[in-house]
């Protein structure tokens, strides 16, 4: 099991969510996870139902089984003054870059030096031990941003060692990208048995391989139960109308004669009978698409009432009984 | 209550069947976005969508497009970054920068249709060589650091969008633009582009970084101070000397466009602010999008900017909104306790006995594996499961649709001004104008998708 999990996904398709449950599902047994957000959005915290994250490493969640999860929204900003104050102790000379706009330029203007800023901050946790020598985290899941960005934003290490031929900020690009391209990482997609965000995740996928950044899994998020076969929704249409009619009369739900309340439920119900056979269609077209993608595929459930922190948690047991066989190291 | 003899459950029935009006007076007061009125007005110059990733926001201003120009305006649509099958269906697959007619589209009314893909480098790129001469131009193109920030690193997208809708607009070729915005993290980031870049070239950085490169050009001028060149020394320590050359000879070279840049910002972000746009957000009935519309709401109101509404997207409905979920669930169950015991009169234990709890998962495996097995059995045995899975099949559509409602209720309580569409959910993707026409009337419809009465009791506990 790599220790940097990253997750992303088309906009929308709970990419987050995602990664918060990944999180609580690899925090089994006393192990210790970091959820890492990146973007700004305060979305962990809205997951978790706590106050805004500030920059700084906290305990946001105990799985189940004694395991932490501790939650980090990097600040780009921050992330820099840290650096320069970790690498080259430059408190006061710090001070006076931010003055000047140097670290306003650095973060929002210069390109790519944001991006450089949030992996590597990603990867130093993941290097990061303690005093008897451990990693301080078992886990590091990053909450990364959406899968038209994902490629460039991992590979941005790599553009800034080439602008940067030598010097500090280039030995620290290649560092995270030596962390980035080997098996200690792994790059999931998370989408919907809908057509675009699988396509986005068939080209996302390409792209990330093109990149040589390592592929995990694919994650089909929000996945409705099927509720009808499609035998069933054959027979649903035209000439069992009167027998359905009969049916819904006998359950209690009115008059199946012409204009009876059962009678008038069996246009609306076979209409969207109809319609979920269609879905069903598409469905079947989009599982086939990601079948070629010949990555492990995770499918997890909608779950009915929306996302709340129970429900997160349910989530975060589907994957963990899907990872235990396959949890290779 | 009076209709018919069998229905011995008619009360709850009924209770719901009042139908039209929801439970909540939040939805029944807000304001009704019209599409048309906004459209025809020859006022309305452009129309920004924006909105969260993942809303259908492009899809929204490719359909925009296309029936406005059907109603006859000359209309061009501006996306950023399209779902190939959507660019394909509006014919733009190729990805150069510049507007192509949409063919398909019905233009007796007199108007027109093109769309364009923003090529973000290409934008870059023409704008240097449209304000530098030759020689400068080719030093910035060439420069590895511009390379880099031109390919499309955060924050470029948005000022290349605004800057290529000001270009659109001086052209005047069209009466109306419309655009849809960058999938940016915050996707509200173009309207900061103007500011950013003006705090940038207002700042004392750009002098730092200019300085090396003034003194070497103009010899003599020792203007530089140790504290500057101490700034520079720590940049060189930093970034490395090549790198900091590299951004000073960028800077340098620009530095004649600066201005210009911040000027057409400035005149974009005053455009914006102008009574011919207006601004749509796009969202859809979730809880993620509809905290990001709120947000943008709010965001385009301190920034004074023209907001006409929000179109909530892949919105819900159902003809039988008279039957509950639960009442459907339990006819389900009955009929399938029907199915295995012979139980007549059918409702008998309807009541007390435990029906799956709304929220449940329903178990579609055991409906499919026993339909399965009753193949070559009796037809009524048949029927009765079926009937029990479209009964399921309704009761996880009024789940939804309450859920929806849930999440609608909390955006209107917070924003009751705000005028909404709502565009009712298509089963698959949209791939061709006729697609696009569908949104669109759906779109433009007057009458929102039906606000559904709830079981107060679909609601979560707690």
């Amino acid at each position: 099991m790599s220790r940097l999990q990253v997750v992303s996904g088309k906009g929308g398709t709970g990419k987050t969510t995602v990664a918060a449950a990944l999180a609580l599902a690899l925090a089994t047994e006393g192990k210790r996870a970091l959820l890492v957000e990146v973007e700004g959005r305060q979305g962990i915290a809205q997951l978790f139902e706590t106050e805004a994250l500030p920059y700084e490493e906290r305990k946001i969640a105990v799985a189940p089984g004694g395991g932490e999860v501790y939650a980090l929204a990097i600040d780009a900003e921050r992330a820099l003054l840290d650096y320069l104050q970790m690498f080259y102790k430059l408190g006061g000379a710090g001070r006076a870059l931010k003055k000047l706009g140097a670290i306003d330029f650095a973060t929002t203007i210069a390109p790519g030096l944001r991006d450089v800023l949030l992996t590597g901050k990603a990867c130093e946790a993941v290097r990061r031990r303690d005093k008897q020598n451990r990693y301080a985290y078992d886990y590091v899941v990053m909450d990364a941003p959406p899968t038209g960005r994902i490629t460039r934003f991992l590979n941005v290490n790599d553009e800034v060692a080439g602008l940067a031929k030598f010097g500090p900020i280039h030995n620290q690009a290649q560092a995270v990208m030596r962390v980035l391209k080997s098996p200690e990482t792994a790059v999931h997609l998370v989408t919907l048995l809908e057509e675009m965000p699988v396509q986005e995740t068939a080209d996302g996928i390409a792209e990330l391989r093109a990149a040589e950044l390592p592929v995990g899994n694919v994650i089909v998020n929000m996945v409705r139960p099927h509720l009808l076969d499609e035998d069933a929704l054959r027979t649903a249409a035209g000439e069992r109308r009167t027998a359905v009619a009969k049916a819904l009369s006998q359950a209690g739900l009115g008059g199946a004669r012409r204009g009876g309340l059962a009678e008038r439920l069996v246009d609306p119900l076979l209409e969207q009978a109809a319609e979920h056979a269609q879905r069903v269609e598409l469905e079947r077209e989009q599982r086939a698409v990601l079948a070629r993608l010949d990555l492990a595929t995770y499918e997890l459930p909608l779950l009915g009432e929306g996302m709340d922190l129970a429900g997160l948690y349910r989530l975060a047991k589907e994957l963990r009984t899907r990872l235990a066989p396959g949890g290779t190291s | 209550m009076t209709v018919s003899g069998t229905d011995t459950g008619t009360d709850s029935n009924t209770a719901t069947s009042t139908g039209a009006t929801t439970g909540d007076d939040a939805m029944a007061a807000t304001p009704a976005l019209d599409i048309d009125p906004l459209l025809d007005d020859p006022a309305t110059r452009i129309i920004v969508c924006c909105g969260a990733g993942g809303v259908g926001k492009t899809t929204t201003a490719a359909a925009l497009g296309v029936r406005a120009a059907e109603r006859g305006r000359k209309v061009v649509v501006l996306t950023i970054d399209p779902a190939r099958r959507l660019a394909q269906s509006m014919g733009i697959d190729e990805l150069d920068n510049t507007p192509r007619r949409v063919k398909g589209i019905d233009e007796t009314a007199g108007g027109e249709l093109s769309a364009m893909m923003l090529d973000m480098k290409r934008t870059f790129d023409e704008i240097v060589e449209a304000h530098a001469d030759a020689e400068r131009a080719r030093a910035i193109l060439e420069n590895p650091f511009y390379q880099s920030l031109s390919a499309g690193f955060a924050g470029t997208q948005e000022y290349m969008a605004m800057e290529k809708l000001g270009q659109l607009r001086a052209r005047d070729e069209w009466d109306l633009i419309v655009v849809d915005t960058p999938p940016s993290r915050s996707a509200l980031d173009f309207l900061d582009a103007p500011k950013r870049l003006g705090s940038f070239l207002d700042g004392k950085f750009i002098r730092v970084l200019m300085a090396p490169a003034k003194v070497g050009g103009r010899a003599g001028m020792k203007f530089l101070n140790v504290g500057m060149s101490m700034m520079t020394g720590t940049l060189s320590k930093l970034m490395g000397g090549q790198l900091l050359r590299d951004v000073q000879t960028f800077v340098a070279a620009m530095d004649t466009m600066f201005g210009g840049f911040r000027t057409r910002a400035d005149a974009t972000y005053r455009l914006l602010q102008a009574p011919g746009t207006a601004f749509l957000v796009v969202a859809a009935p979730e809880r993620d999008a509809l905290r990001e519309a709120a947000y943008f709401v709010e965001r385009l109101a301190a920034e004074e900017m023209p907001f006409a509404g929000l179109v909530l997207n892949r919105v819900h409905g159902s003809g039988a909104p008279q039957l509950s979920a639960e009442r459907a669930l339990a006819a389900a169950e009955n009929l399938d306790e029907g199915g295995i015991v012979d139980q007549g009169a059918g409702n008998a234990g309807v009541r007390d006995s435990s029906a799956p709890s709304p929220t449940a998962e329903p178990t579609p495996d055991e409906t499919s594996d026993s339909q399965g097995g009753s193949e070559g059995q009796s037809g009524t045995r048949t029927v009765e499961q079926l009937t029990a899975g479209l009964l399921r099949l309704h009761a996880e559509r009024m789940h939804v649709l309450a859920r929806e409602q849930r999440t609608r209720d909390r955006f209107t309580a917070l924003h009751p001004e705000v005028a909404v569409t709502e565009v009712a959910a298509l089963p698959g993707d949209v791939h061709d104008l006729a697609g696009l026409r569908a949104i669109a009337d759906r779109l433009a419809a007057r009458e929102a998708v039906e606000p559904v009465e709830y079981d107060r009791s679909d609601q979560p506990v707690g």
